[in-house]
């Protein structure tokens, strides 16, 4: 008995990991190392957000870009952020706001350490991308107080009717090109050079395909991925510091050719313990996951056959599978588009049309929706959000809570009765409509 | 009125006040509409809109605040997760439960992610009712900002205009903008009032008298602050040994009126606040002259109030407008009073705080809901750091 429980622990520690996630990491790694070289390099930092992150121009102006709400996950996973976001509540922040940034500020606090155990540089200029989020705001001028360097704002307006409008479109073109892009070639030294932005979007569109390709692939059955669990790491190169670069290009050529494998081989996604077993129930999930229960939470579903088809989540830093692409002919513009088309811009009916068009073009058996306790931008509706689903789709939606990087809810005996009990229902459907069939 | 101003007048406009904000049936604003067949009523939420458009196109804007502590929450609660602020779901469950059927149209404001993702359950639950997410630029140059800001007010008055069957005419949006320059002229002047006499005019008739000016037409609530600040000068109050305070934090999900009384008697005279910012959100006259719309964008791009929901490019003025409130009002500390699990004011604080702390202002902080019911606490704290100010302040 004892020897059993030694080598299933065993078990759990080797992690499987897929070639592209093993490929990621080291992408990560490097990332990683060059951020906290900077000092040494004299290589400057941009900080910036996940939605409406502009990389390929950062990168134009030789920039490395910082994203405090991947470092919070980084916290997150590694178990650490919790005690951050203690600190950060001991210095005065509020138990009721987002974790995201109490996780940065309390990182700050206790003295930036960067995942590679190396601490952060000062960014030399915060690019504020105010993009579907209150919170970012806040949070940028939390961090221009402890860093005092250039903060420059984007604001994308909020998609509030459902459109993109002329207006908008001229708002930010005006605002990128009248002050983002000037401020960044001053914090940078480096003058802007329009060609170089369309070499970097160009990438960017090619590698946006082949995501696309990756996430539609969940529509086979089974799934060759877990559009989830497994979708956070196949976003996690063009949501983060490589959109528009060779080795994001790289990267999504190497992973369409991974899912194109488990397809002709008819398996399903791989999960942290191998190759998941039969699929049974198909779920679309709405919010962001938790992070410091990461790999408990995903068994909780693959344990029970379950896997995730389509999420909004992978979507955050950029919806792509509805035809959006960066388009280097209209380089700002198309910036422009990106920004107010990520998913949090997006108005709640608009969430409600996809992810009822999830439902219904992945063969979804439900709804599951994570509703986070510190991201207002996500939860705020969710409630209503799937009330409406139900209704349109005919297909049950089941509400979970817990947070994003603080462990103290996380409740994983609440969560998982809720699943079992989902899932039951699931079953019951399914064998009503047989009876009626 | 004049020299026949008493305490009675006092009393007799407050009571009018009160009235109309206790009543969540919003008696006031059915009877204006049902005066006249063509009368529309456009609901919106805090902090700010333009309500000259809705002036211009001969309709009410009515405050929608939530439902303050009077109102059983039955329905709204099952829209929000225990973790959302109160606002939203008590003006969900003013909806849900009648009370707004009467409302044409509804905007819903720039201000956090939990009022703009209720914009978009508006859409979902009233498809038939007008309904806008009011967005207004964070950036402040005019060629940029400005111009963004012009195009949204244009889309705007349009809207209206559809709504009424006829366009706004500059001439109409000219005498609104008149109208409503007459009524922030008048809130200020109360508010410079209490500075100059706190004891004369409490927060809580301050607050009453300023929030009747979000169901009233603007007319109306210019004549009920004249009328107040003339009986209000005329009837002498004791004058008490209370410190004098700035409130801040609560510019969206509003204090229980008796939090606001709790702080008067615990010894603090309110001197100034960011209750109601929509009341005096523009800090001068707006140009009746030239382009109507241009007027307003530059009025809200140069002259209005500083508050959490807006982004402060200058890293050095964060703060500075409750630096200069306080001061202004010769004040000797600051309460944040600020609602539970708004993001706004929550995560705003420390920034305000460090910058108090700069400037040697003492202040202290807690949290509200609007149906918030323990003032025992409150009135310690309060009372405590009250005694605090006279301490140091005799040392």
């Amino acid at each position: 008995m004892n020897t059993t429980t030694t080598q299933q622990k065993a078990a759990l520690r080797d992690v499987h990991k897929d070639a592209s996630m093993r490929k990621q990491k080291a992408m990560m790694g490097a990332h990683y190392d060059r951020l906290t070289a900077a000092p040494q390099t004299g290589e400057k930092v941009c900080s910036t957000f996940v939605p409406g992150n502009l990389n390929e121009l950062i990168d134009c102006f030789g920039l490395v870009n910082n994203l405090p709400e991947v470092n919070a996950i980084q916290n997150g996973l590694r178990r650490i952020s919790g005690q951050y976001v203690l600190e950060a509540e001991k210095i005065g922040h509020s138990e009721d706001v987002c974790t995201y940034v109490k996780s940065d500020i309390g990182m700050m606090a206790k003295g930036n350490i960067a995942p590679n155990g190396r601490p952060f540089p000062k960014p030399d200029v915060l690019l504020l991308s105010y993009t579907g989020c209150f919170t970012f705001m806040k949070w940028f001028e939390l961090l221009r107080e402890q860093y005092r360097c250039e903060t420059i704002m984007l604001h994308t307006p909020y998609l509030g009717d459902g459109t993109v409008t002329p207006n908008m479109i001229q708002y930010m073109v005006r605002q990128l090109r009248d002050e983002v892009i000037p401020k960044l070639e001053r914090v940078s030294g480096v003058k802007f050079d329009i060609d170089r932005l369309r070499e970097r979007l160009a990438r960017s569109a090619q590698a946006e395909d082949d995501l696309v390709y990756v996430l539609r692939s969940a529509r086979n059955r089974p799934s060759p991925i877990d559009a989830y669990f497994g979708g956070i790491y196949y976003i996690g190169p063009i949501f983060g510091a490589f959109r528009g670069s060779e080795d994001a290009l790289e990267y999504y050529r190497f992973l369409r050719a991974e899912v194109d494998e488990r397809i002709a081989a008819g398996t399903g996604p791989v999960t942290p313990e191998g190759d998941m077993g039969a699929e049974k129930y198909r779920l679309v999930v709405e919010g962001p996951p938790n992070y410091t229960n990461f790999r408990q939470f995903w068994k909780m579903f693959y344990d029970e056959g379950a896997v995730v088809v389509a999420s909004s989540y992978t979507k955050v830093g950029g919806v792509y599978d509805l035809g959006f692409r960066h388009d280097p002919r209209k380089p700002l513009e198309t910036l422009a588009e990106y920004c107010l088309g990520v998913y949090t811009n997006r108005s709640l009916p608009m969430r409600i049309d996809m992810l009822s068009r999830y439902l219904e073009e992945y063969q979804a058996d439900g709804l599951l929706i994570n509703s986070i306790k510190s991201c207002n931008s996500f939860s705020a509706g969710q409630l209503l959000m799937m009330r409406e689903i139900e209704r349109r789709t005919g297909k049950p939606g089941a509400f979970i809570e817990s947070d994003l990087v603080d462990p103290r809810y996380f409740s994983a005996a609440n969560i998982k009765n809720r699943l079992e009990s989902y899932f039951q229902m699931i079953e019951q459907r399914r064998s009503g409509a047989a009876h009626a069939a | 009125m004049g020299a026949s101003l008493s305490m009675s007048d006092v009393a007799t406009i407050i009571a009018r006040a009160t009235a109309l904000f206790e009543d969540l049936d919003f008696s006031a604003a059915r009877e204006w509409k049902s005066a006249r067949p063509e009368r529309k009523v456009i609901g919106y939420m805090p902090i700010y809109v333009p309500r000259e458009l809705i002036h211009a196109a001969g309709m009410l804007p009515l405050g929608i605040l939530g439902g303050g502590d009077q109102l059983e929450v039955i329905h709204g609660d099952a829209y929000y997760q225990s973790y959302i602020c109160r606002i939203p779901r008590s003006t969900i469950d003013l909806a849900v439960s009648g009370r707004l059927d009467f409302v044409d149209g509804m905007l819903f404001p720039s201000i956090c992610d939990v009022i703009r993702n209720l914009s978009g359950m508006w859409k979902v639950m009233y498809p038939q009712v007008y309904s806008r997410y009011f967005d207004v630029p964070q950036n402040y140059c005019d060629a940029i900002g400005g111009n963004y800001y012009v195009n949204e007010l244009a889309e705007l008055r349009e809207a209206l205009g559809h709504l009424r069957g006829a366009p706004i005419t500059d001439e109409e949006l000219r005498g609104s903008i008149a109208a409503y320059n007459d009524n922030r002229r008048l809130v200020r002047q109360l508010y410079e009032y209490r500075r100059a006499k706190p004891w004369q005019a409490p927060a809580t008739e301050v607050y009453l008298l300023t929030r009747a000016g979000l169901v009233l037409p603007v007319e109306q609530h210019s004549q009920l602050i004249r009328d107040y600040l003339s009986a209000a000068a005329a009837a002498e109050r004791p004058r008490l040994d209370n410190c004098r305070i700035v409130l801040t934090g609560a510019f969206c999900e509003q204090p229980p009126l008796n939090l606001i009384k709790s702080l008067e008697l615990a010894g603090c005279y309110v001197v100034d606040d960011d209750l109601l910012l929509v009341t005096r959100w523009l800090s001068e006259d707006v140009p009746t002259e030239g382009d109507a719309l241009q007027n307003l964008a530059h009025a809200f791009l140069h002259h209005s109030e500083s508050t959490a929901a807006r982004y402060e490019p200058d890293a050095s003025e964060k703060g500075q407008h409750l630096v200069r409130a306080v001061r202004r009002a010769k004040a000797e500390g600051v309460i944040f009073a600020c609602p539970s699990f708004c993001d706004p004011a929550l995560l705003d604080r420390p920034m305000l705080q460090r910058v108090l702390r700069e400037a040697g202002i003492p202040y202290v902080a807690f949290k509200y809901s609007e149906n918030f019911g323990q003032m025992q606490p409150i009135r310690e704290q309060a009372g405590t750091f009250a005694d605090s100010i006279k301490l140091w302040s005799a040392q």
